[in-house]
């Protein structure tokens, strides 16, 4: 029997105390009832004795500590999922908004999911091919990989997302793919870009979304991601899919959990975060991968906008060190007009190792790319230089390296949101790009691979 | 059996009444789920319990009952190989029991209580024994001889004792007490993991740990029974680091505690290590390592734990005269968790919001590295290196658990971020890195490896100190302001970078380098220094000097084969001199 209590005692914030309850467990889902009937929802933070601490999903307007009953309801707060969910929108709590017809659940999933066993994972190792040759090249995107991306305010990040959502493929495989956008705390206008791209491609018909706006509550925004990781979970591990995760922007969920942690008056850690950051994003980070039982995998792509783009920020900073890499998006690119703005140096892709070289893309690859990183690491030192002291306090080398730098930038990391390149044609422009250099400079390419592959001339 | 019932729940935090009974760290089982637990502080007869499972669907008035004993780990055969979770819960034996994803309440023991081991004895009836004496062995696997070892605080005599099969669990014999109590021995026994196990006497650290990274043994090397923390902002390398050791480091035996950490990366030693060769037994790496796993997604308290259970049970095989290393990434991970659990229990924090006692927590835990004589008759020694990754917020060294750590580890090796932007690999920064070990250390590499390797190291450093001086006068007014002897410093140490520090671990040959090539290596590069010099004396051009084409010779050094580089580097050596005579007989007839 479920039971109903008039006993709120106090209302502050996002955070709401019922007094004289019996039987409520920690991390309960519950429903206030107002004194319109209208009802909403709220999750158990706490239980003290009698009393529980619980913390709202959506405002607190209206609601009258006389007049309001709230019950609980058994569980904690779930998603219902079904293969149905495909093509559908969704808002932040998981509730269809796209007037279509009513969902018949399969089940009901916790969305709070639980840890996969370590010892059942499989080390993603699945090349996918992007297209984007700063991706592909350099930061290889891996199946079953997190790989954030951090971008700024004003950034084209939704463009580059939208680009690998449209591009991404395993060579040649055709297996099940599916996409789950989790819009969180965004503008009407990037959730519609997204929306208006999926749509254009056709890939709306294997996409989940869960949108989230500026203008919804807040404190919905801390569900939302576990909403559309839940449903991930259910069409990966269940449904066997191939699973693409769109997260935008962790910023605003991390601000949400602030909010919360503020109002019960926790010791904050950095720049007022909880000390649980870092756990708390792992939770939802390390929902992504492949375990076994199951062929599907989720490949979760999280945005995040740096404030004032500084990645020592604790929200891009413990993000990073969750997430395996990270592509960091430059404001120096974007005003250059070099699209997609990505800054090759200090992005990062901590599974490429096992998804490139033979069989996978091409055995050149993986030494070109540390050739690439470093000749453009010299080449911009080198013009750094040449800033201060002129191009005639540079060696002949050097200048050869600084050449190279803007070449590298013109043409490798400039390619635009509309191409899509193949990984060989990648390598072989990586290639024609460090063919600007002597070959005695190539140290760490083997000679074999350089005379096979060095670009003959035409 | 003390039975309570829980008042409160916040997060991983319970507090039950009716504990008056139950001792402070006893474990506790909580729910009708049985979640395991510690109780981590008395009030009257509240307990305030951390829960070691996730808490959701816990209540008011649900049951909590104490075990009456600390929070434990079981050490006997079937240790290796093995991967456990933070509290020691194996987690292949669960992820067969219950599929991919961890539930909750599981019980299940940690060593494995089916199997059968073959023991031999080496005592016999009418022994007397004392704590650490050897009952006898067990030869867990190709690589590892068991030792069953007498527990300590434990004397008397041997009334029973014979070979054969046994469980972990069955009586292999029994001992008398000087008490006159007859008690059963067993191949396991168990220790509470937030105690040191004893030994008789520590010793200092004299013998390097080999790690075949050359960035380490050459410039800043470790001691066995020394400790190290390897501090990064993220993407600087921090876990290839860890990996790298874990994999070639000279020891006996290495227990790996993720602690907090990726999913994947666990994964990744899981999947990869039984595939490598260790250089030292010729059998697989997995075969020798113990795995703790307690992923950043797993409960925050048994991440807390996860650190004490890895490093008792590296003890133990100290114990046995074994070296071993206890890796953990990453101890910020811990830290974190003390400071949710101090926050929960509403305590006054120190720095950033960590507990005041952190350091010497901190201390505590590296304190139980060392080099020591073990416990028992026949005076065996043992080595226990602790490393430990360190996280710092933003790379920021000055936070508290990196200072923390600082104040205690002999040992740091202070990973870069530019280095590592710059694909320097391992991207240990050279200028700010240090080792304490160093002159201790000395001796032994000049006897074992070369007089002149520690000769050598030094002017490593010496020349890459002298290279950062001279680059900020580059930046100001060029590099055609520097005399020909400082453009050759410059180049010199260029190679030193680029050929010797830097090391793909990703490349077979070039993964590990035993002494003798490391210092082979820098042997090459110092002779083309010493050669370079004779020719600037003799007035040579500097340009022609630094496009020698043996430079492009080093630095090809590092991927010759390990086995047949001796013949090839003495020919490297050969060009160096005679393309150095070249020149000076050019310079000459000028």
């Amino acid at each position: 029997m479920i039971r109903e209590y008039r006993t709120i005692e106090e209302v502050a914030g996002p955070l709401m105390l019922v007094k004289q309850v019996e039987g409520v467990k920690y991390d309960e889902l519950g429903e206030i009832e107002l004194p319109d009937g209208e009802v909403r929802r709220c999750r158990v933070l706490e239980v003290n004795g009698r009393n529980v601490l619980v913390q709202l999903f959506e405002s607190a307007a209206g609601i009258n500590l006389a007049n309001s009953k709230v019950r609980f309801t058994g569980h904690g707060v779930e998603l219902p999922v079904s293969p149905n969910m495909l093509g559908r929108v969704f808002n932040g709590m998981g509730e269809p908004i796209d007037g279509g017809v009513r969902l018949i659940p399969e089940k009901s999933l916790d969305i709070n999911g639980t840890p996969i066993n370590p010892a059942a994972r499989y080390y993603p190792s699945e090349f996918i091919q992007t297209g984007i040759s700063t991706i592909d090249g350099l930061n290889t995107l891996v199946r079953g990989q997190k790989l954030p991306i951090f971008s700024g305010s004003g950034l084209p990040h939704a463009n580059l997302a939208a680009q690998i959502a449209r591009q991404a493929k395993v060579k040649n495989k055709d297996d099940k793919f599916a996409v789950v956008f989790a819009a969180v705390g965004i503008t009407f206008e990037e959730a519609d870009f997204f929306i208006s791209d999926f749509k254009k491609t056709g890939a709306i018909d294997r996409t989940v979304l869960f949108i989230n706006l500026a203008s919804d509550a807040a404190i919905e925004r801390i569900s939302t991601p576990r909403m559309a990781l839940t449903a991930a979970e259910y069409l990966a591990f269940e449904c066997n899919m191939h699973v693409l995760v769109i997260i935008t922007d962790i910023t605003n969920y991390a601000e949400a959990l602030r909010e919360v942690s503020a109002a019960r008056k926790e010791v904050p850690g950095r720049r007022g975060y909880p000390g649980y950051l870092y756990t708390d994003l792992a939770t939802m980070y390390e929902r992504a991968g492949r375990k076994m039982g199951s062929d599907g995998s989720i490949t979760m792509i999280p945005i995040l906008t740096m404030p004032e783009d500084d990645k020592t920020h604790p929200i891009p900073d413990l993000t990073g060190y969750i997430t395996e890499g990270q592509i960091i998006l430059s404001r120096e690119m974007y005003r250059k007009g070099y699209l997609p703005p990505v800054d090759v140096l200090p992005s990062l892709s901590r599974l490429k190792d096992k998804g490139i070289g033979e069989g996978k893309t091409r055995e050149d690859h993986a030494s070109t790319m540390n050739q690439l990183f470093s000749a453009y690491a010299r080449g911009k030192e080198a013009k750094e230089l040449m800033v201060v002291l002129g191009e005639a306090a540079l060696s002949p080398i050097d200048r050869l390296y600084a050449k190279f730098a803007d070449e590298f930038e013109a043409k490798y990391i400039n390619q635009g949101f509309y191409e899509n390149r193949s990984i060989e044609q990648t390598l072989d422009l990586g290639w024609k790009l460090l063919s600007i250099l002597p070959k005695s400079e190539l140290k760490r390419i083997k000679p074999e691979m350089i005379e096979k592959y060095w670009p003959k001339d035409e | 059996m003390v039975e309570g019932k829980i008042l409160k729940v916040s997060g991983p935090l319970v507090v039950a009444e009716g504990m008056r009974e139950a001792n402070m760290f006893d474990v506790v089982r909580v729910g009708e789920k049985r979640l395991i637990g510690e109780i981590i502080e008395m009030h009257g007869d509240r307990a305030s319990i951390q829960v070691y499972e996730e808490t959701a669907g816990i209540g008011r008035g649900d049951k909590v009952v104490s075990t009456g004993a600390p929070l434990s780990v079981e050490l006997g055969p079937g240790l290796l190989t093995n991967i456990y979770d933070g509290i020691q819960r194996p987690l292949e034996t669960m992820r067969i029991k219950v599929g991919a994803n961890l539930t909750r309440g599981i019980d299940e023991p940690a060593l494995d209580r089916t199997k059968v081991w073959h023991f031999k004895p080496a005592l016999k009836f009418g022994d007397k024994v004392n704590s650490g004496d050897i009952y006898g062995t067990v030869q867990e696997n190709s690589v590892i001889e068991h030792k069953i070892m007498v527990p300590p605080k434990t004397h008397g005599t041997i009334v029973d004792l014979r070979e054969g099969d046994f469980r972990v669990t069955d009586r292999i014999g029994k001992i008398k007490f000087d008490d006159g109590t007859i008690a059963d021995i067993t191949l396991m026994q168990k220790w509470p993991v937030r105690v040191s196990r004893p030994y008789k006497e520590k010793l200092p650290p004299v013998d390097p740990m080999i790690t075949g990274q050359r960035v380490i043994d050459a410039l800043f090397p470790i001691a066995k029974g020394g400790t190290a923390c390897v501090p990064g902002p993220f993407g600087s390398g921090k876990t290839v680091v860890q990996h790298q050791l874990a994999k070639w480091s000279d020891v006996d035996l290495v227990v790996y505690i993720g602690c907090g950490e990726r999913g994947n990366e666990m994964t990744d030693v899981l999947r990869e290590f039984p595939e490598l060769i260790d250089p030292k037994t010729g059998k697989s790496l997995m075969e020798r390592t113990v795995l703790i796993a307690n992923t950043s997604d797993m409960p925050v308290a048994a991440r807390e734990a996860s650190i004490y259970t890895g490093i008792t049970i590296a003890e133990y095989f100290r114990d046995m005269g074994y070296s071993v290393a206890v890796i953990a990434d990453s101890t910020s991970r811990w830290a974190e968790a003390l400071r949710e659990m101090s926050g929960r229990l509403e305590e006054m924090p120190g720095e950033e919001g960590y507990p005041a006692y952190l350091t010497s927590r901190l201390a505590q835990f590296y304190e139980r590295a060392g080099k020591v004589v073990c416990l028992g008759s026949d005076g065996r020694e043992g080595a226990l290196s602790a490393i430990g990754a360190v996280s710092p917020q933003g790379g920021d060294i000055s936070e508290p658990v990196t200072q923390a750590t600082l104040r205690i580890v002999k040992v740091f090796w202070g990973l870069d971020a530019s280095l590592a932007y710059r694909r320097h690999f391992p991207a240990i920064n050279w200028l700010n890195s240090y080792s304490l070990y160093r002159d201790r250390l000395s001796g032994w590499f000049s006897e074992k490896v070369s007089k002149n390797f520690m000769d050598y190291t030094g002017r490593c450093l010496k020349t890459l100190q002298l290279e950062s001086d001279l680059q900020e006068i580059v930046k100001l007014v060029g590099m055609d302001a520097l005399s020909a002897e400082d453009r050759l410093t410059l180049d010199v140490a260029q190679s030193i970078r680029e050929d010797f520090l830097q090391q793909n671990a990703f490349v077979d040959i070039d993964s590990y380098t035993p002494l003798a090539k490391q210092h082979a290596m820098l042997e090459l590069i110092f002779t083309y220094e010493d050669q370079a010099r004779r020719a600037i004396a003799a007035g040579a051009d500097i340009e022609e000097i630094c496009n020698l084409p043996v430079h492009e010779s080093i630095g090809r050094a590092k991927s010759v084969p390990n086995e047949s580089y001796q013949t090839e580097f003495a020919a490297i050596l050969k060009d160096i001199r005679a393309q150095v005579d070249r020149l000076i007989e050019a310079a000459e007839k000028d």
